[in-house]
Order: structure tokens, then sequence, then C-alpha cells
């Protein structure tokens, strides 16, 4: 299992497991779980588009998942974003399907797009995933101090105007996006990014705590998902949701155990 | 005022506990048909709690409800306080009104012109032929409230009861509800019961009150109810009662046991 | 005007009978999906349409591993979704998106074990493709008594629902207060949500049954201030988009890609989008009285 090609695939799936719980712990406390399940949605055209293309797909999850991020955060501006939104997203997908039909290899990419594919992470996925993890981290630490303030005073005058801050995160989302999708797959991602957060924020009320325990939770979750995907050739996705469903759960136990 | 001597709505002995809290602490009243009577209480004393129970939403501990031709609920019309009119519904105000005769129902409404006049009729009498085109969900609070009202009569209850009808209405459009409701009740002869924290609004049409304090209830007209000495033994402290230029304003004196007074409890000053 | 018609359908739309099947499903489907849609949108319940369209994915793939149509599995899951979601009362739970949220994240790796296992079993191509996007023109035609027969059943069950469902839409407590079950309604409307967003899956595909189910609908709550003909006009819109994706669909099968054809799921969720954009711009003109 930790053999050759294997390495690669530890290494970025637990670069994205660390990532992915980071990011997830402040969309669970911005209550942002709609723009989380959007962003990656809107990539999937993305990275369908760029491998029509023949762009590398991390590109076209990037463009796409930054001008999703940058189009919600507009949107959902002017209020009402339900129905708008949630079309938009709807047509993001098809237009990814639309994309896919055209390539002989459609069933497969569909598969493992919307699902991951962690055997297949070659070396040229190393370097980006490394350069797409120290930048999320280094926003992620720049943000830090503003995104706590704002989630506990959101009327705040202080600090950065509230926009610009929903903007930065937003991006940020769609950068931890592009890591993460092809490895856990864009319906999945969602899962990683809410599962471990709320798990942690369940055992324990400090930040600082809560952020390393749904990092420790997310590559928990990651890893415990490659090892079983590898044993039984069951697709990643699956543990991965799987194991997000059951943090969350034992979560929600916790809470009502902790309320008698 | 009311013509006739019967009753159009009697509460008899009503007790209501939740969760091993005692809200309605044996309340009885009775409402005759024509008055205008305002429910009144600070929020918490009971005043949902009891329009619940004689609603037939909420069975009480012990004691009973009954309201003239009882058994069918369409003898009381109910105006809730809240309602979430999504801005796309796609009712218009006389919809929402049409409703109001047979919404209960299954199955799709079947047009007829008995009950385009009808509508129409429920509409003039409150004032609502100007936006009754209108979609219910971009109406103002006033204008909801009106049609609402016209929903509820349009059965011929013999009991209205409205919820808070002037919490979040302007000053302007509360007067006109308020004088709407009063002539509603003395021409239609029907019993009109309003609950509210505000007294003072209801004055000019208001015949009597039920005055809610801790569960327990006062009952008979603004001038036997709110006195100085009836409300103090209603609230078990001392309390005055002030008129100060046709207005009513209560105000609790000291309290009898060694608590600190703090603004926050509820022996404050309530200004009604 | 023939040369108008052999312009815009290429041969043998009309004669082909794949394509008149296709035709009279996603029709009543549409139908069907549109109308409870407005519903939906009304009383703020897409995220529910949505949850119950992604959950359908893990429904149809079961279905397909076991072998029996996926209308089946989209069925069945879907109904025991949306009882599931009354019973927690999910409208009104705090954290409604995040729950929503892992549910959706379990149903699809339900889904990606399910055509992982059905795809090695029987070795089979296209059926995932045809559960997450659809593919109208290969639907067999055992389909149809299914279709017609639940079809028929929640209209008649929405025709049914109309007036308490309406009161309970503007105020619960209002309608508890005039004797309607207000419980019931709700579960009895929530059961026709899942069968519509069922079909809705199997025409266009789990991922994308949304579309069918809100787009018509808010397009027709834009257009007009009269119930019956919101749903009326969803319906025409619902059918319009349909159908006329349908046509652009065979079309494509003449334009670049050669000989691919693009996914008819495609145009009937752009055309959705499109029909609810340009409703936007008529609703510039104030709008006062019914229309």
């Amino acid at each position: 299992m930790f053999s050759g090609f294997m390495v690669n695939a530890w290494i970025v799936s637990t670069l994205v497991a660390f990532v992915g719980g980071a990011v997830g712990f402040f969309i669970v406390m911005r209550g942002s779980a709609f723009v989380a399940h959007a962003i990656p949605n809107g990539s999937f055209a993305g990275a369908a588009g760029a491998s029509l293309v023949g762009l590398s797909t991390l590109i076209g999850l990037g463009v796409f998942s930054l001008a999703g991020a940058l189009g919600i955060g507009l949107l959902t501006r002017r209020g009402r974003h339900d129905v708008a939104t949630a079309l938009s997203l709807v047509f993001m997908l098809g237009l990814g399907a639309l994309f896919l039909s055209f390539s002989v290899e459609y069933e497969p990419a569909v598969l493992s797009l919307l699902f991951g594919e962690v055997l297949g992470i070659s070396n040229n996925q190393l370097w980006p995933t490394i350069c797409l993890t120290i930048l999320c981290l280094l926003v992620l630490g720049l943000l830090w101090r503003p995104l706590l303030l704002d989630s506990v005073l959101p009327d705040s005058t202080r600090g950065i105007d509230p926009f610009k801050l929903e903007l930065a995160f937003l991006g940020l989302v769609a950068l931890t996006t592009t890591m993460t999708v092809p490895v856990v797959g864009t319906t999945l991602i969602f899962a990683l990014m809410i599962g471990p957060p709320a798990a942690a924020r369940a055992f324990t009320a400090r930040p600082g705590l809560a952020l390393a325990l749904s990092i420790t939770i997310a590559v928990a979750i990651v890893w415990g998902a490659i090892a079983f995907s590898y044993e039984t050739y069951w697709p990643i996705g699956f543990f991965v949701g799987a194991f997000s469903a059951c943090a969350y759960a034992i979560s929600r136990v916790a809470k009502a155990a902790r309320r008698t | 005022m009311a013509v006739t001597d019967e009753y159009a709505l009697r509460v008899d002995h009503v007790s209501v506990e939740l969760g091993g809290r005692p809200i309605l602490d044996d309340v009885g009243f009775e409402l005759a048909p024509g008055d205008l009577t305002g429910l009144i209480g600070s929020n918490g004393a009971g005043k949902t709690t009891l329009l619940r129970v004689i609603l037939g939403l909420l069975t009480p501990n012990s004691g009973t409800v009954a309201a003239r031709s009882d058994g069918s609920r369409r003898s009381v019309g109910y105006v809730p306080q809240k309602f979430l009119l999504d801005p796309d519904m796609p009712l218009r105000g006389r919809d929402l009104v049409a409703l109001g005769i047979d919404g209960h129902r299954l199955g799709i409404p079947r047009p007829s012109r008995r009950r385009r006049e009808l509508v129409e009729e429920m509409l003039a009498a409150v004032n609502a032929e100007q936006f009754a085109d209108t979609r219910i969900g971009r109406l103002s609070g006033g204008e909801q409230q009106r049609i609402l009202i016209a929903h509820a009569l349009i059965s011929r209850p013999r009991l209205l009861l409205l919820d808070e009808p002037l919490a979040n209405l302007d000053l302007r459009s509360a007067r006109e509800v308020v004088e709407l409701l009063g002539r509603i009740a003395h021409e239609q002869q029907i019993a009109v019961l309003i609950s509210a924290h505000e007294m003072n609004a209801l004055l000019p049409v208001m015949d009597r009150v039920v005055y809610l304090a801790d569960g327990r209830a006062a009952c008979g007209t603004a001038d036997e109810v709110v006195r100085s000495d009836v409300l103090s033994r209603l609230y078990g402290h001392r309390v005055d009662v002030l008129r100060v230029h046709g207005r009513v304003i209560v105000v609790a004196g000291d309290s009898d046991d060694a608590e600190p007074t703090h603004p926050h409890q509820h022996d404050h000053v309530d200004v009604f | 005007m023939h040369a108008v018609l052999h312009a815009i359908v290429e041969p043998g739309f009309f004669s082909s009978s794949n394509v008149q099947l296709a035709v009279v499903i996603g029709g009543l489907v549409a139908v069907v999906a549109s109308g409870v849609g407005v519903f939906t949108v009304v009383r703020g319940q897409s995220f529910a349409g949505e949850a119950l369209g992604d959950i359908g994915a893990a429904g149809g793939s079961s279905a397909y591993l076991i072998g029996i149509g996926p209308l089946w599995g989209f069925l069945g899951i879907n109904i025991a979704a949306a009882s599931a979601m009354e019973l927690i009362g999910i409208q009104r739970a705090r954290g409604r998106d995040l729950a929503t949220g892992i549910v959706l994240g379990l149903g699809f790796g339900l889904a990606a074990l399910f055509l992982y296992l059905g795809t090695t079993e029987s070795n089979t191509t296209g059926a995932p493709i045809q559960i997450l996007f659809g593919s109208l023109f290969l639907l067999p035609s055992s389909n149809l008594p299914l279709v017609v027969a639940f079809a028929a059943g929640t209209i008649a069950t929405l025709i049914t629902l109309y007036r308490p469902l309406m009161l309970v839409s503007v105020s619960p407590e209002l309608a508890a207060a005039r004797g309607v079950p207000v419980r019931l309604i709700s579960a009895a409307y929530l059961l026709a949500m899942a069968v519509a967003v069922a079909l809705s899956a199997l025409t266009i595909g789990a991922i994308l049954s949304t579309a069918l189910l809100i787009g018509p609908a808010a397009t027709a709550l834009r257009l007009t201030n009269r119930p019956h003909r919101a749903f009326l006009a969803a319906a025409g819109i619902g059918v319009g988009c349909t159908w006329l994706g349908l046509l652009l669909a065979w079309d494509s099968y003449y334009w670049p890609p050669p000989r691919n054809g693009w996914p008819v799921s495609f145009f009937v969720v752009t055309l959705v989008l499109v029909a609810y954009l340009a409703s936007g711009v008529r609703r510039r003109r104030p709008a006062v009285s019914g229309s």
C-alpha cells in the first residue's frame, strides 16, 4: 500500500485533507455551507472543459472555481439567491456533462471528476498541489483573525470591509476546491469540508483546538478512505462520504448528550 | 356594545400547564356578540396560549371553552400574528380572501358568481379594493392585516380572534385597523378579541378587557379592571395605575420580597 | 413552410419511435415537476428538492446494481428520504444546510459505490451516465405505463391538496385554526415532491433533476399573480423546454463533433435557465395588477 505510485497518493491526499479540514472549519463557522456546495459544482464544468481543450484539469478547476466564487459573491449580495444560483449551478453541471460527452472517455471521466480518483494522481499533480497548499495556508493565516472577528461580530466596523472579506474567503474556498477535487471529487468535497469541522466543534469551543481537531479528523478520514479503497477497490468517494457522515453523526449525538 | 344576553364565547376555569410550568391559572370570562375585548398582557403572560386554547389547538389541563355553535371551526375567525408571505406567492389579496370560504376543503375552488360577490363584499368591508389584485407578499403590514381580516370574516364567524395585530404596524395603520375592528364588532355583532401588550391603542373602541398577568386574569370594563387595587391583586405586588391625558400607564411599585429590583425582571415600569 | 421546418428539424425526428416516446414521457414529467415546483419555490423548499435529486443518484444506482429499472430506485429512495425529512422536520432544523450537505455526501458516496459495483458486475456501459445525467432518447418503452401512472397520481394529489396546501403555505397557524391537518398535508406534499423529483431524474438525470422542478415554476411566478395561471404557465414552460431540448438534441447529432449528439439534459437545463433569465427582463416593467 505504501510503495511506488501510492506514495504520491498519500502525500497529495494528506495535503488535501489538511487544507480541506482547515478551510472547512471556517465554512462551518460562517454558515457558508451553501457556498461550499456550490463552488465545486461549478468547477465540474471547468475541469471538464479544460480536459476537452487539452489543458490541465487543475487550470480549468481553478478558473471556474474562482469565477464561480465571484459569481456567488455577487449574486448573494442581491438577496434572494435561491433560484438563480441553483439554476446556474445546475447549468454548470449540464455544461460539464456536455464537454465530457465530446470525449471518448465520457463515462470514466465523469465518474472520476464526480467521485474522485486518488490512484491516478501522477507526479504532475504533486507539485501544483504542494504549491496550492502553501498558498491556501498562507491566505488562511492572513485571514484567520478577521474571519474569527467577523463570525463573532458580523457587523463590526473595525477591520476589513465584510464584503471584501467574503470575497477573499470565497476565493480561498475556490483555491481549496481546485486542489481537493481531483482527489475527492466534486460531490464529496463538501462532505469532507463539513463533517470534520462539525465533529470538532462538538467536542471543543476553543477555535485553535477546534481547527486542529478538524484537520486531524479530516486527515484521518482521508487516510482511512485510501486504505479501504486500496484494499477493496471500492471508490474512494464512498468512504469519504460515509466516514464524513459518521463524523457528523457522532458530533450530533455528542451535542445531544451534552445537552442532557 | 352587546345587544343580546347570549354569549359568543365562554371560558370557564381554564388552567394550562406547559413543561411543568403553569401558564394559565383558573382563567374565566365571557364574550358577548358585538363586544370588542382587549386581551392585555405583557409577553409571556399567556395570551397566545389562551388563544390557542380557544381555537382548540391546545387542550387545557382543566376547564372548558364553549363557543356558540361549537363543533364547527368556522364559527371562529382567526388572524394570526406571524405569517410567512413569500413575495412570490401566487395569491392575490382576493384569492386569499376567497380561500376563507372553503380553503380547508380539498380540491380546487370552482369559480362562481356567488363567490365573487362575497369576496367583493368582504374586500369593501375592510377597504381593501385598491390592492385586492396585488400579490399578498408585496403588500404592506397594514394591508396584509386587512386582507387577513377579510379572510377571517368571510365565513361569517361569531367570534373573531386576532393575535397581536398591532405589533408591527405604524401608528396610522394601527389606528385604521382598530377603527375597522370596532366597526366590524358593533355593526356585525361579532365578538372580537384582540390580544395586545399595549392597551392604549385599543382604548377608543374597547368595550371590555381581559387583563392577564402571571397566568391569572381579571375581566370587566376598562374602568372596572384597570385600577390600582385590581391589578395589584392580580400581579401579587403593588401596582399603580395612572391616567395621563386619556392614556393609561401602569407602574410597578416596590415588590414585597427581598429581591432587588432589576430592570429586566417583570416588575419594571410597564408603560401601557 | 416546409423548407423552414426542414431547416429546424433534422430528418427522422417525427418518425422515430424513440423520439415519440421521449416526447410523451418528457412532456408528462415536465408537467408534474413544474406543477409541484410551484409549491416548492413558494414554500422555500428548493433545498429539499435539490437534496432529493442528489439522493436519487444513490437510489438510481442501487436499482441499477440490483438490476431493476432506475425509476424504482429513484422513487424508492426519494420517498424514503422525504419521509425522513418530514420526521426530522428538516425545514425547521437549525444547521439544515449542513445536514443536507452531509446527506448529499453520503448519497453520492453510495452512488459511487453502487455504480462501481454495478459496472464491474454487469460490464455494461452507459448506465452511470443515464442515471446521473439522464438519457431521454434511450428510455425503454416499458417505462411508459409507470410514468403515466405516477404522473397521473401526482397531478391528482396536487389538485386534491391545492386549497389546504395554499392555506398551509400562507400560515400553518391559520390553517390549523381552520381545522386543516397541517402535518398530514405537508407530508403528502413532500411525497408528491419526492415522486416529481424521481420522475425528473428519469428524464434529465438525478444530478440535474432540480432544474425542472424549480426553474419553470420560478419563471412562471415572476410572470403572473394568479394562482391557476402560475401552474399553467409553469407547465407550459416546462414542457416547452423539454420538447425544444429534445429537438435540439436530435439536431445536434449533425453538429460537431460528428455523430455524437449533445445530451438532452444539457439543452433542457440551459433552456430552463434562459427562460428564467428572460422573465427577469420582462419584470423590469412595474407589475401592479394581475397579469
